[in-house]
């Protein structure tokens, strides 16, 4: 309460608390520009500021939702659940940080899978969801990876994978570094069949998970302005105790060191990628089914 | 303190301090101490065993990384004939930080790759501490699939911190130099044997570790993260260290228990550096045997085997 308030009678101040009604969170604020955006649009926007085109994080489902035609949808890998097997304790129980992690983004773990079609293009997609846990890599993960991969050279689809993640997941120890062998072992197995891995690096790609699946697509491609990167900005800075250059790891920063095939503004990645994948496919090339809403500046 | 021994082992190094001691009174003296060293020999023997039969695994993180601990070079000198080391990684430089070459084991052709530290502390610069740099595991690279054209088999030394978090080493794409060495390992067309030395750091020891058969000495440490890194992530205190460690189960015990480790090679009485030749003749058996196994099994199956190895990895409910 600021001290203009406290000088107003009770009754007014109350009726001034009205504004709570307000429902909250109709408005963001941009975390680049600090412009205040209605959420409305932001969101028909999948999340990219309109005054300074900075990409927010999104959620997987909403990712993967906007991402694939409406029709013919199917969830793979549901099913697999994690289980604390080594009863790890830090600071709290693991248990304990599944299940608050699960209450609060409503998913079971920090990667999901679905099969569909993109402009009529069929294939498997699976986005990470940074919200749980860091979007960090342990069995499951490393398991629903893998189901896809196998899907798609099961039904010759290609595979699609929009990663956001801190690494692999601490608390499941040296398993969860074992996931890295086995996402790169099943992307081995898709690259001998001839089928297309496209990898989307997005804000944020770290540590375990850049350094195996994310970094085997047959093409690499980023969302503007993602950090992407093996260590962390901040123990490299401990480390060769200097402040890191301006856009170090940045999306704009592996392009220019050739890491990455492309950068794609997240609302051409639909059309982009299935004319892509058309391409690599051999099939006939198709007009775009629906516009995209705004196009970038 | 003595640096030769590390903190929990001082109890030793007092008992042999005392031992030296005598022997230099004992040289000008008539008084028979033969039998007070002797004595305090064995009791330096009892004292040894009683601290390590019940090591806790961060005291196991510390052996992992003792000074005086065999590295990769040490090894290679004392296991095998003719080796030829092979630098470069063709594209930007020499790492120091992995060596590889051609030798032989018992006469065997095969090819051997694996992280080094350095010794003294201008090697230790040199060798970057044993983290390498993406050339490092693009030479590692190179190798393997020199040794694949030439059907060597692989045998992999493990010993590092993790890959080097630098500002070059992300300019030249440390993940993807990773990542490909996962992918290609995977597939590998001849057999791959990893042995942990010392310290299996996170995904920059996996770099050159995936493989048909995985060993680890009876003190060498595998995990995901450093202990110390895990604590100040999860603990917020790199002093939680200790409790990290015994969390993760990085021992080559609780790993060969999870089913994550094919085998542990014993390590004499105080750790590999207490006495060299032991644990070389430990390794040279193991190698030898699995080696003569591998090498018999057909190309296809033992590829089979290795994609399903690394695809069962994990726990989950189902």
């Amino acid at each position: 309460m600021n001290w203009f308030s406290k000088l107003l009678p009770s009754r007014i101040r109350t009726q001034g608390g009205d504004k709570k009604a307000v429902p909250e969170g109709l408005w963001e604020k941009c975390g680049s520009c600090g412009a205040v955006l209605y959420r409305a649009d932001l969101e028909r926007n999948q999340r990219v500021c309109p005054k300074c085109q900075f990409h927010m994080r999104i959620g997987a489902r909403q990712r993967l939702d906007g991402f694939l035609d409406p029709d013919g949808r199917e969830e793979l890998g549901g099913e697999i659940t994690p289980h604390d097997f080594l009863k790890f304790r830090d600071s709290q129980k693991y248990r304990d940080r599944l299940t608050q992690a699960q209450k609060k983004t409503d998913e079971s773990d920090a990667l999901i899978v679905m099969a569909g079609r993109v402009e009529g293009v069929p294939v498997v997609a699976c986005a990470f969801e940074f919200a749980f846990m860091g979007g960090s890599m342990g069995s499951v993960v490393g398991e629903r990876f893998v189901r896809a991969a196998d899907h798609a050279a099961t039904h010759g689809m290609p595979l699609i994978c929009f990663s956001a993640s801190g690494g692999a997941r601490m608390q499941e120890a040296l398993f969860s570094l074992m996931q890295m062998a086995k996402t790169s072992a099943a992307i081995a197995r898709l690259r001998r069949k001839g089928i297309p891995f496209i990898s989307v690096l997005t804000d944020p790609t770290m540590g375990g998970v850049s350094a195996s699946l994310a970094m085997l697509g047959d093409l690499n491609i980023a969302e503007p302005g993602a950090l992407i990167g093996f260590a962390g900005p901040r123990v490299i800075e401990q480390t060769v105790r200097e402040t890191l250059p301006e856009g170090f790891q940045r999306s704009e920063f592996l392009l220019e060191h050739g890491a990455i095939d492309a950068i794609i503004d997240r609302r051409e990645l639909r059309q982009r990628l299935a004319s892509l994948l058309s391409i690599l496919l051999h099939r006939r090339h198709h007009a775009p089914v629906a516009p995209s809403l705004e196009s970038p500046a | 303190m003595n640096l030769n021994f590390l903190e929990f082992e001082q109890p030793i190094a007092e008992l042999e301090a005392k031992i030296e001691e005598l022997r230099l009174v004992g040289d000008d003296n008539e008084i028979n101490i033969g039998e007070e060293i002797s004595r305090l020999q064995s009791r330096s023997r009892e004292l040894t065993e009683q601290i390590f039969k019940s090591l806790t695994p961060w005291q196991i993180s510390q052996l992992a990384r003792h000074p005086q601990r065999p590295y990769t070079l040490d090894y290679i000198h004392h296991l095998f004939t003719d080796f030829e080391e092979l630098h470069g990684d063709r594209a930007y430089a020499d790492d120091p930080a992995i060596v590889g070459g051609v030798a032989r084991l018992d006469g065997r052709p095969l090819l051997v790759i694996g992280h080094q530290k350095g010794r003294d502390t201008r090697e230790k610069v040199r060798r970057n501490f044993g983290m390498p740099r993406p050339e490092g595991y693009r030479k590692a690279l190179r190798l393997m699939e020199l040794a694949e054209r030439f059907r060597l088999p692989v045998l992999t030394f493990i010993d590092t911190p993790g890959a080097y978090p630098g500002v070059g080493a992300e300019e030249r794409g440390q993940s993807e130099a990773i990542a490909r060495n996962l992918l290609v390992m995977s597939q590998l067309r001849t057999p791959i044997i990893s042995t942990v030395i010392g310290e299996g750091g996170s995904g920059g020891a996996l770099a050159i570790g995936v493989c048909d058969r995985l060993q680890m000495l009876q003190y060498a440490t595998y995990s995901v993260i450093s202990p110390e890194g895990c604590a100040s992530i999860l603990w917020k205190s790199a002093d939680k260290a200790p409790d990290a460690a015994a969390a993760m189960g990085l021992t080559a015990e609780r790993l060969h228990e999870l089913g994550l480790v094919d085998r542990i090679v014993a390590e004499p009485l105080g750790g590999a550096h207490r006495d060299v030749e032991r644990t070389v003749a430990n390794l040279r058996d193991s190698l030898s045997e699995t080696l003569d196994r591998l090498c018999d099994e057909p190309l296809d199956r033992l590829l089979e085997k290795r994609y399903q190895r690394y695809i069962g990895y994990g726990r989950y409910n189902a």
